[in-house]
């Protein structure tokens, strides 16, 4: 295993693979006379493009489009800050995962809350919160649930945990985002046109190769399943080239290593067992119905935002334009704070805080490369 | 959050599993994957094993990358 690992960031391989796709390009540019276009619809895609090099190195071959995969990005103002406005009441422990803790909401960030004494821990396996709350009978635990496909089972068998132990004083305020509804939304509102999607690896290994039909049947465009290694990224963007090339629709499962075609069907019966389809806001895109996942009216003892009394208020305005970021519509570079008041050390906005970010990758690795 | 990381699994037991990533030992619950057994490779991500990689089509696509390099070296590709 390791010896493919060290395959897959190899030179040897990578330069030849990386001029097959210049050279692909080139010939795509010649009969369409453009670039092709795709989206890369996980957040850790764009991170990985850009550390790789892969993005800088394209950059005259091949548009790449970061998409809407990079979960604390996505989630809309109001939810942010209802989810740090948690943190304000008394004898609570707020869990969540280390991106949440810098984003800024309206009036502070989660980091703030926690300098200030509110009780505010970073879990790296969310399970953890259920031996905190069996070790803590007087506090409220709460776990900030964020995420999609990937990060949702988890969520699921969080409550599994919190039911089987009949924990009183533990509940999930989730705001979950699934990626069909948002891969819909974008084709539909024609505002970004594409040649293909980059299809994003670990949330496929819960939804499966075949859950992505639909883009070929209703929107006739491709779409393939990536990894993350340098050589696993350029061999998928070769074959999306080669797809608009041929004029041809295709769903590939570049991913066949760790992606089924059913997918992880343990994963999805758990998630049906708690969770619900439910309307989710997005940030800069607005309410899509049906696009995410809430706990059940049978589990309401786990549901925070039902437990706790929460009231949105209307978002403080800023410049920060994350939310065209994440659909597509302009590139980091084309935000006038990019670099300037907004950096990694002091972000304005969530797309410069996570590290799926798209700001935060293009700050890192491709500065002053435009 | 989504990147996971290939680890080895070392220790089995009924819904946990110690595994080697790149030398040091770790927890994670392998729920989603039971059928898994020692010595295979797993993704894990916060905390759960998701995937079992599957050595053979990881292999293959190692022979894929290398033909895609060989055909660059000997001729044109359309
Ligand atoms: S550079 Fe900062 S302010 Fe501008 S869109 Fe990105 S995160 Fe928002």
């Amino acid at each position: 295993m390791r010896e493919i690992l060290n395959q897959s960031s190899n030179p040897e391989i990578i330069k030849p693979m990386l001029e097959l796709v210049m050279e692909k390009a080139e010939m795509f540019k010649q009969r369409f006379h453009r670039k092709p276009v795709f989206m890369e619809v996980c957040g850790s895609h764009t991170h990985a493009l850009a550390k790789s090099g892969i993005k800088q190195a394209l950059k005259e071959y091949v548009r790449l489009i970061s998409g809407p995969g990079c979960p604390v990005c996505v989630t809309d103002q109001r939810s942010i800050d209802s989810m740090i406005e948690l943190s304000q009441g008394e004898n609570r422990i707020i869990c969540t995962f280390g991106d949440m803790m810098r984003v800024p909401g309206s009036k502070y960030s989660l980091m703030e809350e926690r300098t200030k004494g509110k009780d505010v821990r970073v879990l790296y396996a969310p399970t953890d919160a259920i031996k905190i709350a069996e070790d803590n009978p007087e506090q409220e635990i709460i776990f900030l649930g964020i995420g999609f496909e990937t990060t949702i089972p988890i969520l699921a068998l969080l409550m599994q945990e919190a039911e089987k132990k009949q924990l009183t004083n533990f509940s999930i305020w989730m705001t979950t985002k699934l990626v069909r509804p948002v891969l819909e939304y974008l084709l539909q509102s024609g505002e970004v046109a594409l040649d293909g999607f980059l299809l994003p690896g670990h949330v496929s290994i819960v939804l499966g190769e075949e859950n992505y039909s639909f883009l070929v049947d209703d929107y006739h465009i491709s779409g393939v399943i990536a990894g993350f290694e340098p050589a696993e990224l350029l061999s998928s963007v070769q074959k999306l080239v080669q797809l608009a090339y041929d004029g041809e629709a295709k769903i590939i499962n570049d991913y066949p290593s760790v992606v089924t075609k059913k997918g992880n069907s343990a994963a999805r019966n758990l998630m049906a067992r708690y969770f619900e389809e439910c309307d989710e806001a997005w940030r800069g895109i607005g309410t899509i119905a049906k696009s995410g996942l809430d706990i059940k009216p049978a589990y309401r003892q786990f549901n925070a935002k039902l437990k706790f009394n929460i009231k949105q208020q209307e978002p403080r305005k800023t410049k920060c334009r994350c939310g065209e970021i994440i659909v597509g519509k302009i590139d980091p570079e084309e935000c006038p704070l990019f670099g300037k008041a907004c950096t990694p050390r002091k972000p304005i906005g969530p797309c410069m805080v996570s590290d799926e970010g798209s700001c935060s990758a293009a700050y890192l690795f491709m500065r002053g490369l435009g | 959050m989504c990147v996971g990381v290939p680890a080895k699994i070392i220790e089995k037991h009924e819904y946990s599993a110690v595994v080697d990533v790149m030398g040091s030992q770790t927890n994670v619950g392998i729920i989603f994957v039971p059928e898994v057994e020692l010595g295979d490779y797993v993704i894990v991500h916060a905390g759960q094993a998701i995937s079992i990689i599957n050595e053979q089509y990881a292999k293959e696509s190692v022979v894929e990358w290398r033909k895609m390099v060989d055909a660059r070296n000997s001729e044109p590709i359309f």
